[in-house]
């Protein structure tokens, strides 16, 4: 007999992550390093925290939600692992008890996570279906896009400022700084560029591909059409993904 | 037709079904997946203003009458495409089948054009029930979802050696345009199902068929905006990107916009109201009156203007479709509503 009901959590994570003390404060800061990497935005951000507890044998018992019933289990179980590893080692947490609900892959994502099982195997057998692929190459390609969207956040206000495409193109990340200040999406740029192991130093230059080859002048404007689509596609589909979690869960 | 400040616009929706989601139809067992998948369709709607919202009783079965009223008699609709979705795993009579689709067709021949679909990993017994259907319905198009279950199956590619004996057999038999899933609430299990690079071979291979690619590749528009610019028989496919943003999301809405219209062109994009998950009328009127909103983000953007929009709401899929457009509802001095290379599509095919 299938079981159709669902274990809904409504409302906004806000005022719980906000409330938090101790152990849960530091469980809630924690899970704010897990990012979905499609939305390239945490999971405090995006209310995918359905709710945190820390029991006083310091067990943390996280649950996590997504938009809908269908969202893509390999990025759903990236976000589940990432957040047991953090959970795992906040301060003061014994063990971590992180799942996944109301996602037709729950059971397969929450039993391989706990069992430290990988994507395959904990696919294997399941009825989700077999995954032939761990999810290495996936999250470097969500992380090459995010450097990518994040060039055109960087770089687009620099040129309404006035900087030209030769400016640009022989700018360093220390310069962009001096330029700007050192703005959240700058911070996050560098942050991406370290993930994927592109030097980014002050003395680094500010545009670079995804491989960390700097991009040439003539080369810059078709770069920074492409930065700027990537951009558009990760707002568009943020909108759609907080608009099916409002619906879903009320927030 | 929908007619403001004197201009009128002829409207194809070229992407609505009509569907059976009603618990009745779900397959034993596998209850979950089909609630599942309707209660994930009912939450899009909900992107749409309040008062065009459904209840989920409604939203699971709507009637025939229901359809002819949302889309001819309030919805501006001048021509339907209906697009079918099989989901047979989980609907025990299909979600919205060729035949389920042919009803309406059969009553209302002049509302309606019907496409039927094709799934690779069906083999021969597939290959001959999509013959069956081609005699039977005389489609000039068929409806791919590459990230559909089929058995132990979790999806396939429009560039499978299995996929491109059906691309050639639909060729054969007088298919033109091959509507392809590639955007949002489909499951990819570790293949990334978005991803359309399949698409660019197949449309490099088959340049007799054109590729509308259906929610522009949602979440990846921007991989679908750089294959797209490149293969002049790819085209945007709007279902979703109206629906989903233009009321919710305007100015993600607008930029979304500007950068199809960069990168693809308003000759190659087409209207499709994804209806029953939301009505045309509000999509045809707003897109009517649409403008990017003030703002420096939007400058480099193309302009929209008012024959691009009749291009978009209808005379695109027009052409696509062999649709006959009224004398007064084509753009002034140029019968030829769509592109170039539409038009040399269709020459191919009708030379080969």
């Amino acid at each position: 007999m299938t079981v159709l009901s669902d274990t809904r959590v409504l409302g906004s994570n806000a005022d719980a992550a906000a409330a938090a003390t101790g152990t849960t404060a530091r469980v809630w800061e924690a899970l704010r390093t897990v990012r979905d990497p499609e939305l390239d935005t945490d999971v405090v951000s995006l209310d995918f925290v359905a709710a945190v507890e820390v029991s006083d044998d310091g067990v943390a018992h996280v649950s996590l939600r997504l938009p809908t019933y269908f969202c893509a289990p390999n990025f759903a179980f990236l976000m589940v692992a990432d957040a047991h590893d953090v959970v795992s080692a906040a301060a003061g947490v014994s063990r971590a008890d992180v799942v996944l609900i109301d996602h037709f892959a729950s059971d397969a994502i929450n039993t391989g996570v706990a069992a430290r099982a990988g994507f395959v195997n904990s696919m294997a057998g399941t009825e989700v279906g077999e995954a032939v692929a761990e999810l290495d190459e996936l999250r470097r390609t969500f992380t090459e896009r995010a450097l990518m969207a994040g060039t055109d956040l960087v770089v687009r206000p620099l040129m309404r400022e006035g900087a030209t495409p030769e400016q640009v193109a022989a700018m360093t990340l220390g310069e962009a700084v001096a330029l700007s200040g050192a703005s959240d999406d700058l911070r996050r740029l560098r942050t991406r560029r370290r993930e994927l192991g592109i030097p980014s130093d002050d003395t680094d230059p500010l545009v670079v591909d995804p491989t960390g080859r700097t991009v040439g002048v003539d080369a810059l404007p078709l770069h920074l059409r492409k930065a700027r689509s990537y951009q558009v596609g990760v707002d568009a589909n943020t909108s759609i993904c907080r608009g099916q979690l409002a619906a879903r869960y009320g927030v | 037709m929908y007619e403001k400040n004197g201009e009128k616009y002829f409207v194809v929706d070229s992407h609505m079904h009509y569907w059976d989601a009603s618990p009745e139809n779900w397959v034993a067992g596998a209850e979950q997946y089909a609630k599942g998948w309707i209660e994930c369709f009912h939450a899009y709607q909900s992107l749409g203003p309040a008062e065009t919202h459904w209840s989920i009783e409604h939203f699971q079965k709507y009637s025939e009458a229901d359809v002819m009223k949302d889309l001819f008699e309030d919805g501006h609709v001048d021509v339907a495409i209906a697009q079918p979705t099989y989901l047979k795993e989980w609907y025990t009579e299909g979600f919205n089948t060729t035949e389920r689709n042919g009803q309406l067709l059969r009553k209302y021949p002049e509302k309606f054009r019907l496409n039927t679909r094709f799934d690779p990993r069906d083999g021969e017994a597939g290959m001959r029930e999509f013959e069956r259907n081609v005699e039977e319905w005389k489609p000039l198009g068929a409806k791919l979802y590459t990230a559909e279950w089929n058995g132990d199956s979790r999806g396939f590619k429009l560039s499978d050696p299995e996929c491109y004996k059906f691309l050639e057999r639909a060729q054969e038999l007088g298919i033109r345009n091959i509507h392809i899933h590639k955007g949002p609430t489909i499951w990819p299990l570790d293949k990334d199902a978005f991803d359309v690079s399949d698409v660019d071979k197949a449309a490099t291979t088959f340049q007799g068929l054109n590729f509308v690619v259906e929610h522009v590749g949602l979440p990846r528009i921007e991989d679908f905006c750089f294959m797209a610019t490149q293969e002049p028989n790819v085209y945007a496919g709007l279902s979703v990107v109206l629906g989903g943003l233009m009321h919710a999301r305007p100015r993600f809405f607008a930029k979304v916009m500007g950068e199809l219209l960069f990168w693809v062109g308003e000759d190659k994009m087409t209207f499709g109201s994804d209806y029953a998950i939301w009505e045309p009328r509000w999509q045809v009127e707003g897109l009517v009156d649409w403008d990017y909103p003030e703002g420096h983000d939007y400058d480099d953007y193309p302009r929209l203007g008012v024959e691009g929009k009749k291009k978009i709401l209808g005379l695109n899929a027009a052409k696509l479709y062999d649709i006959p457009v009224p004398e007064e509802l084509q753009l002034k001095g140029d019968s030829p509503a769509a592109q170039d290379d539409a038009e040399l599509v269709n020459r191919e095919v009708a030379q080969a």
